[in-house]
């Protein structure tokens, strides 16, 4: 095929070759970093809780006026929905991943040191491996007597005699490795406060934060042994098979309410639902970002449609004549499409660097990772398809003239 | 003259049905995207308090230990207790309001009501006056009754409506916990966004049914929600337990009527670290900053980033779709070099040959503009009907609907310019003689 004439006439059309190429470089920029985004959301809509999210339901409860005693009104509460039937494990907790509302703190390896090493996500309650369902790697469960009242904890923190202290936690996998990489994290000690340390007794392989907002950090997590007692920003997990999820929430409002119909019950839901109220805004963002880059594409290809038709109409005379010297129709087909391949090529070249600088700034403002050159190739493939398919209609038009219309005046 | 440019472009655009409707559903979509998403962008930065916002202060100060400290650390975002009353009483502000949020359980009397929770604000005197909070009944509480730690209550509309069928319900009590409160006040609706007093509760569509005086909560323990941070041997709080001493958990804002004033007070908040560092309270130099509401907003990044991202998102659209009117646009006009060459030879002026192409490009971008309102208007149902916390403020403002209309003609316009430019600028006897 011969591409100098194509070149040749295209240098005629300057305005619309350079309103083309401009147009599906910035569609191939958006399209790129589009793709890129949503590629993105989805693995974060991935991330893992570690907990057995099929299985897992949620009841949160305030009481109207406060029980005598929290921790002997937590115990209750347990005991009784526990005796529910299809219940496998009940537990209680401060936090759930991806619940939203958190409870975290800063770990230090040394009581003395001046900036904490990390912040993780720190899980206070009762039977929470069993309850969430946890898979221990390493080490050994909470048991009984590793347990302290939030109160005393509290107490001995205020007053700085650092009673109690070390206590045993649980920690994440990914929080072991990044505290003491290469080395056995059981029986290490780690600090809150230069007052409250924890020796780490057991590692379980996953358990992602409430607010898991960065992924490198999503998975730090530990577990202490508190008592929390009742109150309203506690709530009760059971575990249960997932077809009896609902029948066991309904049957868990009621027994809560029997123990004390002076109770509202402020959240009762399947841990499925708590992931997907997390993730809601990245996939709605996914879903926008998939129409838009379908709606710039389609501009595209209609704008490829609108320009090769006029093209087409323009050059009817031309046509003919070429036609009637001997040229095949599929000699017209294959110009129209050479011609839309060289043009969207040299689109494809500038939207490359565009895509690029968009990439740039994009990690300037809003701390995205830098765009994978895997993408760019994508994005061409797309809009060389898009190309081709949308010349097509112009190009067989183009190849029915007949060379008849090279001897007809205007 | 118009009429007739005007009767010309309709012809012209007739002839090419499928082309024009091509350049106006471009224009349509594109400007449709756009809209939508700058209307949310519009609405979550908006002011919550116009006219106010100037004259509120939110007074940042650092009673961290020493450790961890770095020239250039950030002040708190909170204040602690302690702290906050003292600033509270130094009253060296025009007004001054110290508070948290947090969650009450109402009994209501009426046996046919359930008890429930409501959110609360717990704050001092000054609230009302400094947050412009229109009252329907009564009015706040005063000074004296937050040292008296008075049962005192303030409920919304909404809490009026539920409690009381909306009757005035000023001078009658009601059951929150265990205790018997009075109601002095009915505010209006009332629903400043972004929630900018108290960001840890969510920035929008977050609202407060029961004000009332922060010393009475503490005593009574009312349980507090919100973000608490502690440093040395501090912790936060559970259930009716608050933060511990080293922990910062409240907002402390200030009223301060002009710039002057707010320089003296932030001499005061200077004067005060360095107080407390003599006392031994203090460890670090004063660290202080003092953002009005509008600085304190964008201080906290309030507008989520996905917004943005989604205005930027649909505006590199709407550019695509503009260069493809462009192309569409020129390629047509160009086509009618023969037309547009006997009106010159005929005598139109080059001028009167361009007002009749804009005339055309003009008439796409109306058409384009009233597809493109319908569009965002359908965009904006779509945000409405999303479980975000902001969806429920999406609602096209007049001022954005003028915003629409004029984007959508000028960005026409502009793109049938240098069509049209090109178009007139054909030598008439060269294309005549082509032809």
């Amino acid at each position: 095929m011969d591409i100098l004439p194509i070149l040749a006439t295209l240098r005629r059309h300057k305005i619309i070759i350079w309103l083309l190429m401009l147009e599906i470089a910035l569609s191939c920029a958006i399209v790129c970093n589009g793709v890129y985004l949503i590629v993105q959301r989805i693995q974060r809509m991935d991330m893992p809780s570690g907990v057995a999210e099929h299985e897992l339901v949620q009841i949160q409860q305030a009481p109207i006026t406060l029980p005598p005693d929290r921790y002997a009104r937590a115990k209750g509460d347990l005991a009784a929905l526990q005796q529910i039937p299809g219940v496998e494990a009940v537990g209680m907790t401060n936090q759930v991943p991806f619940g939203g509302s958190s409870s975290n703190g800063n770990v230090m390896l040394v009581p003395t040191q001046p900036h904490p090493t990390l912040n993780a996500a720190t899980y206070f309650g009762e039977n929470l491996l069993p309850a969430f369902g946890l898979r221990l790697v390493s080490g050994r469960a909470l048991a009984n007597d590793d347990y302290a009242n939030a109160d005393t904890v509290l107490k001995s923190l205020a007053d700085g005699s650092g009673e109690g202290f070390p206590m045993p936690t649980i920690i994440s996998q990914a929080l072991a490795t990044r505290l003491w990489p290469q080395q056995n994290p059981l029986g290490k000690l780690l600090w809150l406060a230069p007052k409250a340390n924890f020796r780490v007794v057991g590692v379980v392989a996953t358990l992602a934060r409430a607010n898991a907002y960065h992924t490198a950090t999503a998975q730090y997590s530990m577990i202490i042994p508190l008592h929390m007692g009742a109150d309203k920003d506690q709530s009760y997990l059971i575990r249960t098979r997932p077809d009896e999820r609902q029948r066991v929430l309904a049957a868990a409002a009621t027994v809560l309410k029997r123990a004390d119909p002076a109770r509202v019950i402020t959240h009762a839901r399947t841990y499925d639902e708590i992931r997907s109220d997390y993730f809601q805004d990245d996939r709605a963002m996914a879903g926008m970002l998939v129409s838009v880059i379908v709606a710039v594409l389609l501009v595209t290809g209609l704008g490829i449609v609108g320009l090769a038709s006029f093209w087409v109409a323009q050059r009817r005379k031309q046509i003919g004549i070429r036609r009637a010297l001997g040229a095949t129709r599929s000699d017209i087909l294959r110009y129209f499409q050479t011609e839309n391949f060289l043009i969207v090529t040299f689109g494809i070249v500038l939207g490359m660097v565009l895509a690029y600088g968009l990439s740039l700034w994009l990690m300037a403002r809003y701390e995205l990772p830098r765009l994978p050159l895997s993408y760019l190739p994508a994005g061409a493939i797309a809009l060389w398809l898009i190309g081709q398919a949308a010349v097509l209609g112009p190009a067989l038009r183009a190849a029915a003239v007949p060379p008849v219309v090279a001897t007809r005046s205007v | 003259m118009f009429a007739y440019y005007l009767d010309l472009a309709l012809h012209s655009l007739k002839r090419n049905k499928v082309l024009t409707a091509l350049m106006v559903l471009a224009i349509a979509v594109g400007i449709g995207a756009s809209m939508t998403t700058f209307t949310v962008l519009h609405v979550l930065s908006g002011d919550p308090l116009p006219g106010k916002s100037g004259k509120l202060y939110y007074p940042q100060i650092d009673p961290q230990d020493v450790r961890g400290m770095m020239p250039g650390t950030l002040p708190p975002e909170q204040v602690t207790l302690i702290d906050g009353m003292n600033l509270l009483r130094a009253k060296h502000a025009d007004r001054q309001a110290l508070m948290f949020g947090g969650a009450v359980p109402i009994r209501p009397d009426s046996s046919a009501l359930d008890p429930f929770y409501v959110e609360a604000r717990f704050t001092s005197a000054d609230f009302f006056a400094m947050f412009d909070a229109p009252f329907l009944y009564g009015r706040g509480w005063t000074g004296a009754d937050d040292d008296a730690r008075a049962r005192d209550v303030v409920i919304t509309r909404k809490l009026d409506d539920k409690l009381f069928n909306g009757a005035d319900s000023v001078g009658h009590t009601m059951q929150i916990g265990d205790n018997t409160f009075r109601i002095v006040g009915v505010l209006d609706d009332w629903r400043p966004n972004p929630h900018f007093y108290d960001l840890n509760t969510g920035s929008y569509n977050y609202f407060e049914q029961v004000f009332l005086p922060l010393q009475t909560a503490l005593e009574l323990h009312f349980e507090h929600n919100g973000s608490n941070d502690c440093w040395g041997n501090g912790a936060g709080g559970a259930g009716g337990v608050y933060p511990s001493a080293p922990c910062v958990w409240l907002q402390f804002w200030v009223e301060l009527d002009n710039p002057a004033k707010a320089a003296a007070y932030k001499q005061f908040l200077i004067h005060y670290s360095e107080e407390q560092k003599a006392l031994g309270r203090f460890q670090r130099a004063p660290n202080v900053r003092l953002d009005n509401l509008m600085q304190w907003l964008d201080y906290n990044g309030v507008v989520p980033s996905d917004v943005r991202l989604q205005a930027w998102l649909a505006f590199g659209f709407l550019l695509v779709c503009l260069l493809n009117t462009v192309g569409l646009m020129l390629a047509k006009f160009l086509r009618r070099s023969g037309e547009l060459s006997v009106r010159r030879a005929l005598g139109a002026s080059r001028r009167a040959l361009f007002a009749q192409l804009l005339t055309e490009s003009g008439v796409i971008g109306i058409a384009g503009g009233a597809g493109g309102l319908m569009l965002a208007m359908l965009g904006l149902w779509m945000v409405r009907h999303r479980p975000s916390d902001y969806a429920a403020l999406a609602h096209l403002d007049p001022a954005m609907l003028l915003v629409t209309f004029a984007l959508a003609i000028g960005a026409s316009l502009l793109a049938g310019m240098l069509p049209a430019w090109r178009a007139c600028n054909v030598a008439p006897a060269l294309q005549l003689k082509s032809n």
